[in-house]
């Protein structure tokens, strides 16, 4: 039975720490999850394979694959959130668990291409083109769907959690940290662009066939990835609302705000900064995993530092510190992209980079705060 | 009902282990071994920073339950020795034990916190973003690692504990305002209510009255007072008057050794201590 200081609080006094599943939402937001989580589910795969192709509510094959691809950059941004507008840890480097968690799904697809190569081999092509034998070390088991699906987690989170370890053991903190963490993405760049690692160098991996036996580029094959991505996002969103608003989530921005009284309270801040770091790089390497069928390509440019700062922006445009705002933000940026590289593609990073100012300066909780301001 | 000022809330019946050893048994020493009376131990304690020697050949001992009160002229090694028992520094030379059998200069930061050493710090150091409420529940003594943490649940024990400290540091009316937004002595006496909340055997406050209103400055000095006894308190303070009126003991630091040690009154009557506070 709860006692009655539970069930009456104080006035002004908020009800926290209900445990690890606390009211998570406001009955509003519940309902604008599963009005999103309806369009997502239900409407885009009924308007893209039901609907016929001249109606003005069919969408198209190449929307679904667009808002496919934004679904996973919004995954990541969601990811760059709970690390950075949470625990206060700007990572410049996200780039290198998104792309890692790509890699390790497109090793499965180039599995599965089989014979059907240009070269007739049971090698992927780079590999014949490379005039090697057989697969290196490392491939051994990737025709295995639910191995590489393991390795999807399993080598973006073991790399963040040493690189972590060392970096958060040290103390290493600030814009000290986001200089490693751009150096550890340029180097992982610099080392997958190299043909001998044996991931196909500059040209990554391309031109899949299937995923399960089911044709990789059939109508009904990208709409279940579609929907699977939906399903991750707002899973994810779920994930990150049940961290944040559980007592680990208030230690998290405690650190943020000041590391050295959690530290003097007898919380160790290494291992809750390490918790949280290695878990939002195996969230992006879920996401490049669900990228990488989508659009039919990974290489190693995906791991250039330009792109781990774009996920910054997205984050901070949207709003740090929200979860929804870096979606929302995600999907602003990306669409904005897509329309501006069709129309004025040379002005597309002066626009970025004037975002980000105008954010920064007058925006100092990106659009989620305006929604917030604009309540309180 | 009793009137809110005053009234420690008492640390949780599993935390209030008593002392058995044979002593008077008033002083809350749980894990700590005091069977020789005194709770902290400093022995030969060296620092130095690029040749600049912090503190040199310091010994300093601090008897369970006394409210010890450290004076001295900047750079005479206060904040350092401070550094030095929570863990924060280490030092060159010499041994800090906390109790019989602690040995603080090997252990984290936050296992010294665990352990019972609480600390304020000299610029009030509350999270900014979280309300009064939460500042305490975080700091509650409990389970820290990550796991608990992720599961931890408030139930209705340390929902009364944490209105009960609330109450002490008289925070009640802002229990749901962010701790950013109170005043300089709002956010000290909430500091100091957090690390009621760890139930310390040893609180070291850096400070505590600075920026504080005259009213405010006596009733730390009450809330203090009333602590001395179930706790062990080292302050440290520049407010002489403040210190008169506290003090049990006075240990006066320059050039990182203890000058001199007493009664406010010996202190003051000593010709070492005039020397140097008011330079000859």
């Amino acid at each position: 039975m709860p006692s009655p200081a539970m069930t009456a609080p104080i006035p002004g006094v908020p009800i926290v720490g209900e445990g690890f599943l606390p009211r998570l939402w406001s009955g509003r937001a519940w309902s604008a999850f599963g009005i999103a989580a309806l369009v997502l589910l239900v409407v885009v795969p009924i308007c893209n394979l039901v609907v016929p192709a001249d109606s003005i509510f069919h969408i198209s094959n190449t929307t679904v694959t667009l808002i496919g691809k934004i679904m996973c950059y919004a995954i990541v941004a969601l990811a760059m959130d709970l690390i950075w507008g949470y625990a206060g840890i700007l990572s410049l480097g996200h780039g290198v668990f998104f792309a890692l968690g790509g890699y390790a799904m497109g090793m499965y697809l180039m599995r599965a291409i089989g014979r059907d190569g240009v070269y007739k081999s049971d090698l992927p092509d780079f590999m014949v083109f490379l005039d090697w034998k057989t697969y290196p070390w490392f491939w051994n088991f990737t025709d295995n769907f639910w191995y590489c699906m393991l390795l999807v987690v399993l080598v973006p989170g073991l790399l963040a959690f040493v690189f972590g370890f060392f970096a958060f053991r040290s103390r290493i903190k600030g814009v000290y940290f986001s200089i490693i963490t751009q150096a550890l993405t340029y180097a992982f760049m610099l080392l997958f662009f190299r043909n001998d690692t044996g991931f196909g160098g500059n040209n990554g991996f391309t031109d899949f066939k299937r995923i399960l036996g089911f044709p990789i580029t059939a109508p009904e094959t990208r709409m279940v990835l579609f929907c699977l991505t939906g399903f991750a996002l707002l899973g994810f969103l779920l994930l990150g609302r049940a961290i944040v608003t559980s007592k680990l989530g208030r230690v998290l921005m405690a650190i943020r705000d000041a590391e050295t009284r959690v530290m003097f309270s007898g919380y160790n801040p290494m291992y809750f900064k390490l918790f949280i770091w290695t878990l939002s790089a195996a969230i992006c390497g879920i996401a490049g995993a669900l990228y990488v069928p989508q659009v039919g390509i990974i290489n190693p440019s995906e791991m250039s530092p330009a792109n781990s700062i774009e996920i910054a922006i997205w984050t901070a445009v949207g709003g740090r510190g929200t979860l929804i705002g870096p979606v929302i933000g995600a999907a602003v940026v990306n669409l904005g992209k897509s329309w501006f590289t069709q129309v004025l593609p040379e002005y597309w990073l002066y626009v970025l980079g004037l975002l980000f100012i105008l954010v920064t300066l007058y925006l100092p909780r990106g659009i989620a705060g305006l929604w917030i301001r604009r309540r309180g | 009902m009793t009137p809110p000022d005053l009234v420690i809330a008492k640390p949780a019946a599993d935390i209030s282990v008593r002392s058995s050893s044979g002593m008077d048994g008033r002083v809350v020493t749980a894990g700590v071994d005091i069977t020789h009376g005194a709770i902290l131990y400093l022995e030969s304690i060296s620092v130095s920073f690029d040749g600049f020697k912090a503190l040199n050949d310091l010994t300093l001992m601090i008897d369970a339950g006394e409210l010890r009160c450290v004076i001295g002229p900047n750079g005479a090694g206060k904040t350092t020795m401070m550094d030095v028992i929570t863990g924060k520094t280490r030092p060159d030379l010499g041994t800090a034990f906390f109790g019989q059998t602690i040995d603080l200069t090997t252990l984290s930061e936050p296992e010294i916190a665990d352990r019972g050493i609480g600390r304020k710090f000299q610029k009030p150091t509350v999270f900014t973003d979280h309300t009064v409420f939460e500042n305490l529940e975080l700091a509650r003594k409990t389970d820290k690692r990550v796991w608990p943490t992720l599961s931890a649940k408030l139930d209705s024990t340390a929902r009364d504990r944490i209105l009960g400290i609330l109450d002490t540091i008289r925070l009640q009316p802002e229990a749901g305002r962010l701790a950013g937004l109170l005043s300089h002595g709002q956010k000290q006496w909430l500091e100091i209510g957090m690390l009621l909340m760890q139930e310390p055997q040893l609180l070291l406050l850096d400070e505590p009255v600075a920026g504080m209103t005259d009213d405010e400055t006596m009733r730390s000095a009450e809330l203090f007072e009333s602590l001395a006894g179930d706790y062990t308190l080292i302050v440290v303070e520049h407010d002489m008057d403040f210190v008169a009126r506290i003090a049990d003991r006075v240990t006066v630091l320059h050039e990182g050794q203890v000058l001199a040690e007493g009664s406010m009154e010996q202190v003051q009557n000593n010709e070492q201590v005039i020397e140097v506070f008011l330079g000859r």
